[in-house]
């Protein structure tokens, strides 16, 4: 008889290369770093969720409602965009050139 | 299609001759120089400090020029961007936009300005009295963009 499987659902681990612009490295104290994303569909969702967790200025400045775009390779993308082993996921500020 | 990040500042007269080039069919050329005002938001700036994303910044100006060239009849466009330490009356930005006619030459013009400032990841400090500060955006940007949906 065939035991039942009680394995959890499983789980992608990705690490990825964050990359912090302009208001936001001043405030993060950084310009990027490595980070490891653990999660059942890794996206852009699960990165920020991954940062906001860490609290204080993080969750402050990712909190809902704060205007940060997302660029995944250099392409602006939407949240549940899918993110993979060594991307760069850069997090921008609202841009103000011209 | 020309795009350039620099320090430097440019020549727009001879920037818009080459852009003019020798193409008989340009009959039209239009073009943008944004610079950098003495006041904002009420403060007195003494100096703009302009980064950018190296990497993205010139792919998204590329496809903005390649969204323009796609949606008008033009020719040929050109997006000079500075970046660094610039002060009041500097030039922050050339672009230009070469065609057969006014028309579409005035309209793309317009449309990559409008898309760089909400699309090209560049961003102001502004060093005041009072201190540094970010540039906010503006939602006047946004809508400015926005007219060009559809």
């Amino acid at each position: 008889m065939p035991m039942p499987d009680n394995s959890p659902p499983s789980v992608t681990a990705v690490t990825v290369r964050v990359v912090y612009l302009a208001r936001l490295r001043e405030a993060f104290g950084r310009s990027g770093e490595s980070l490891a994303i653990a999660a059942d569909a890794p996206d852009v969702a699960a990165v920020l969720a991954t940062l906001r967790a860490r609290d204080g200025v993080w969750a402050r400045e990712l909190a809902a409602g704060r205007a940060v775009r997302i660029a995944v390779n250099h392409q602006l993308v939407a949240a549940d965009s899918p993110v993979r082993e060594g991307d760069e996921v850069a997090l921008l500020p609202p841009v103000t050139g011209g | 299609m020309t795009v350039r990040v620099q320090t430097a500042d440019f020549d727009a007269g001879r920037e818009i001759a080459e852009l003019r080039g020798s193409d008989p069919r340009v009959g039209a050329v239009a073009s943008f120089i944004g610079t950098v005002r003495d006041v904002n938001d009420a403060a007195t700036v003494a100096t703009m400090t302009l980064e950018h994303y190296p990497g993205m910044t010139e792919k998204a100006l590329e496809a903005i020029c390649a969204e323009a060239a796609a949606r008008w009849n033009i020719l040929d466009t050109l997006v000079i961007h500075r970046v660094g330490a610039l002060h009041p009356g500097d030039r922050i930005v050339l672009v230009g936009v070469a065609g057969a006619h006014r028309g579409d030459a005035f309209a793309a013009c317009e449309f990559i300005m409008d898309f760089l400032k909400t699309r090209a990841p560049f961003w102001k400090k502004e060093t005041t009295p009072e201190g540094e500060r970010w540039v906010e955006a503006r939602a006047s940007d946004d809508a400015a963009a926005d007219r060009w949906k559809g």
